[in-house]
């Protein structure tokens, strides 16, 4: 099963290293990661989301606590969660489809965030789901690059994911 | 601590030693450490010249198993840190206390490839708890003092401190920090209070209740806990390799050891049992055989300080996380506070009794020396002796036919099965508890793994006695060998005249040959009599086999009868 984990952990070098190891060692596949700083500027949090076993990954999970610099850990209920991930497409267009792109972006109300003489950079914010669903729109053009984030992640309404005492 | 002094790196290092108490360490020199072995010159500390840096890792982990300090091992950078390796995996799989400092190449060179550079930190990620590279000598004190804060707390392991050379030539006002507050590791202490209850009650209703002991009551020192516990029950005791000594095999409620190949009582126990209380353990494959038909019958408390280690292998009925001590005692509380008339055990213990009787623990004796002899004999002569073995035949042979009446007695790598760690661990327990009489019963094979540390226990004048099972062969694979391929022995016969009288002997030690079974004591004797270091070649049986074994992937119960 899709897990999507917050983790809080000392910003330090290292760091990932640490996490990222734990879920090689068992074979697990990191679907996706995101990181960045917290309003603590010591701590910070990483946005994980994995498939496997649920067994292993419990494992995995008592695991990442167990790592010094693991602050806390927290695998996110499915369904409780606003989940986002940030994709750019640099597409490839002529004058002929440009409007043409021009109208998918705004059904999916992505942005169009740069323009060429032969190409277009779409941004998109969304769900994975979202954002799969436009890249097979914009494959019909000629996709030239992508680059996604990997999701983030947070509660809804007024839980938390804080470090705690 | 209170004034700040002006010093170098170094000597901030020494310094923060000396407020960890750290009396003695073993270690190697190296041109990134010239710095600090300048400084260990005419320190306070027993340092320990090795011949291989393998041996300063195995001998710190001895030395902590012995004594339940924090051992301390030093290495230079590169080939100095690659070869703590092997000792520092080891010490993690048996959650043994240990600090490991190595030394790094200067700041500017790290990630180029430097003369001596390895990435330590890197290799060493998944064999420490927790490791560290100092990259400013301000750093250092916090770091040293973190350092023996996780290696000795909660579920205790190996730590690594990486030092570059720069950091141990820049300044410092040097002050030790007198307290660590870590945001993400706050081991658990006492457990859960209403877990705890739990398991009490749990255990008033059991009626052929087995404690399954491991390492964690040594590592808690909770061995009298255990013994009240054990005795106010009434329920047999199986110690695993690792908690030897934990209970004395004496007892009449111990059963011995569980698992491949441990007592067919203790075995047929587990798999009878209605409660297993687990203590300390790790439910180990070992142990557990195939573990679908692991205790079949059993409801299952798992008291642990690693969350981490509950319900990982087995499925647990009732967690209790914490130190064992702390809980063994709560649990004691309860159960007498409960005061139900507990479910008589007598008819079960009867039963296991009867086990006891009918399948002893046994081997023939003929005109050949028997290995299990030599270990009998040891016992019966020297019952207080520090007992640390190499691993294969010898190790089973060793935890088999030795009665271990105290904790930290019998030292041996559990987890990680490392040939080449029981000479060096014998000299570092030894160091730490030099009125003992050390044993490292050993096999021809492991022992040729590290014997070049003779020079280090004749040097440092460490009178430790290696006890060789010499079969000539790499006895523990050729078993293997023997049952399952056909007696095929590929590569296993080391049958390759080495001379280990003559070996001790170019070392400064004494060496002893001994072929028949009358010639034991007397040698033995003369070992611990001489005051000196020690190789006695104990020319065995040559094809001798472990028994009993259960086959791997069997059931426990599935024990076969192997001697000869």
């Amino acid at each position: 099963m899709k897990h999507t984990l917050a983790i809080l952990v000392e910003n330090r070098s290292g760091v990932l290293t640490r996490v990222a190891g734990l879920f090689s060692r068992r074979g697990f596949n990191i679907e996706s990661l995101a990181v960045g700083v917290t309003d603590n500027p010591d701590i910070s949090r990483m946005t994980i989301v994995v498939s496997g076993d649920d067994h292993v990954l419990e494992q995995v999970i008592k695991q990442l606590n167990k790592l010094i610099d693991v602050i806390r850990v927290n695998d996110f209920e499915p369904g409780e969660t606003i989940e986002r991930e940030l994709a750019f497409f640099k597409v490839k267009v002529d004058k002929g489809n440009r409007s043409e792109v021009m109208q998918i972006v705004d059904v999916f109300r992505a942005q169009i965030v740069d323009v060429g003489v032969k190409s277009l950079i779409v941004g998109v914010t969304g769900t994975n789901d979202k954002i799969d669903a436009i890249e097979k729109l914009l494959r019909g053009f000629g996709i030239l690059e992508v680059v996604r984030t990997g999701t983030i992640a947070m509660n809804r309404g007024a839980k938390t994911v804080k470090p705690g005492k | 601590m209170g004034k700040k002094t002006r010093m170098t790196g170094a000597r901030a290092l020494i310094e923060s030693l000396y407020a960890e108490k750290v009396e003695v360490m073993f270690g190697y020199p190296g041109g990134v450490l010239l710095p600090i072995y300048d400084e260990l010159y005419d320190a306070d500390i027993d340092h320990i010249l090795v011949r291989h840096e393998q041996a300063a890792a195995h001998a710190a982990d001895g030395y902590a198993r012995a004594t339940g300090k924090v051992g301390v091992c030093l290495a230079t950078s590169g080939p100095g840190a690659t070869n703590l390796v092997t000792g520092i995996a080891n010490a993690y799989m048996d959650s043994v206390p240990m600090v490991a400092i190595t030394g790094q190449v200067p700041r500017p060179l790290i990630g180029n490839d430097a003369f001596q550079e390895a990435n330590i930190t890197g290799i060493t990620l998944p064999i420490t708890k927790h490791n560290y590279l100092v990259t400013d000598v301000n750093d250092l004190p916090w770091i040293i003092k973190e350092a023996f804060h996780i290696a000795s707390t909660g579920r205790q392991g190996p730590v690594l401190v990486d030092i570059p050379k720069d950091v141990t030539t820049d300044e410092i006002d040097f002050e030790y920090p007198d307290k660590v507050d870590l945001r993400g590791y706050k081991p658990v202490k006492t457990g859960h209070k209403m877990q705890i209850k739990r398991g009490a009650e749990a255990i008033i209703e059991a009626r052929r209740p087995v404690l399954y002991i491991g390492g964690g009551i040594i590592s808690s020192n909770a061995s009298k806990e255990l013994l009240e516990l054990a005795e106010i029950i009434n329920a047999p005791v199986t110690t695993t390799l690792m908690a030897k000594g934990a209970f004395p095999d004496s007892h009449p409620l111990c059963v011995g050891m569980p698992g491949m190949h441990g007592t067919k009582y203790a075995n047929f126990a587990i798999q009878e049992s209605d409660l297993l209380i687990a203590i300390g353990v790790r439910f180990d494959d070992r142990v557990t055989g195939k573990v679908d038909s692991f205790a079949p019958n059993a409801r299952i408390i798992h008291i642990d300080i690693d969350p981490a280690e509950i319900s990982k292998n087995v499925r647990v009925d009732i967690p209790i996380v914490g130190n064992a001590r702390s809980i063994l005692k709560m649990l004691v509380e309860f159960i007498n506070e409960l005061k139900k008339s507990k479910s008589s055990t007598a008819q079960w213990i009867k039963k296991v009794e009867k086990w006891k009787q009918q399948y002893p623990l046994k081997y023939l004796m003929g005109e050949t020396l028997k290995p299990q002899y030599i270990v009998e004999q040891i016992n019966e002569l020297y019952p207080d002796s520090i007992i640390v073995t190499e691993v294969g035949q010898n190790q089973m042979w060793a935890a088999q036919y030795f009665k271990y009446s105290q904790p930290r007695t019998f030292i041996s790598s559990g987890g990680l099965g490392t040939m080449g760690f029981g000479f060096p661990a014998a000299m570092g327990a030894k160091k730490g508890c030099p009125d003992k009489v050390v044993f490292d019963i050993a096999g021809d094979g492991s022992f040729q793994m590290n014997s070049q540390e003779l020079a280090t226990v004749v040097k440092n004048d460490i009178p430790v006695i290696v006890a060789i099972l010499n079969n000539g062969f790499l006895g523990m694979v050729r078993q293997w060998q023997d049952l399952f391929f056909d007696k095929r022995y590929s590569f296993t016969s080391i049958d390759d005249s080495v001379d280990f009288v003559k070996l001790a002997e170019a070392y400064g030690a004494l060496g002893l040959r001994v072929t028949k079974p009358e010639e034991v004591g007397q040698a033995l004797n003369e070992a611990v009599d001489s005051g000196r270091p020690t190789v006695i070649d104990f020319v065995v049986e040559r094809e001798e086999n472990v028994s009993p074994m259960v086959p791997a992937g069997a059931a426990i119960n599935e024990i076969l009868d192997l001697e000869a």
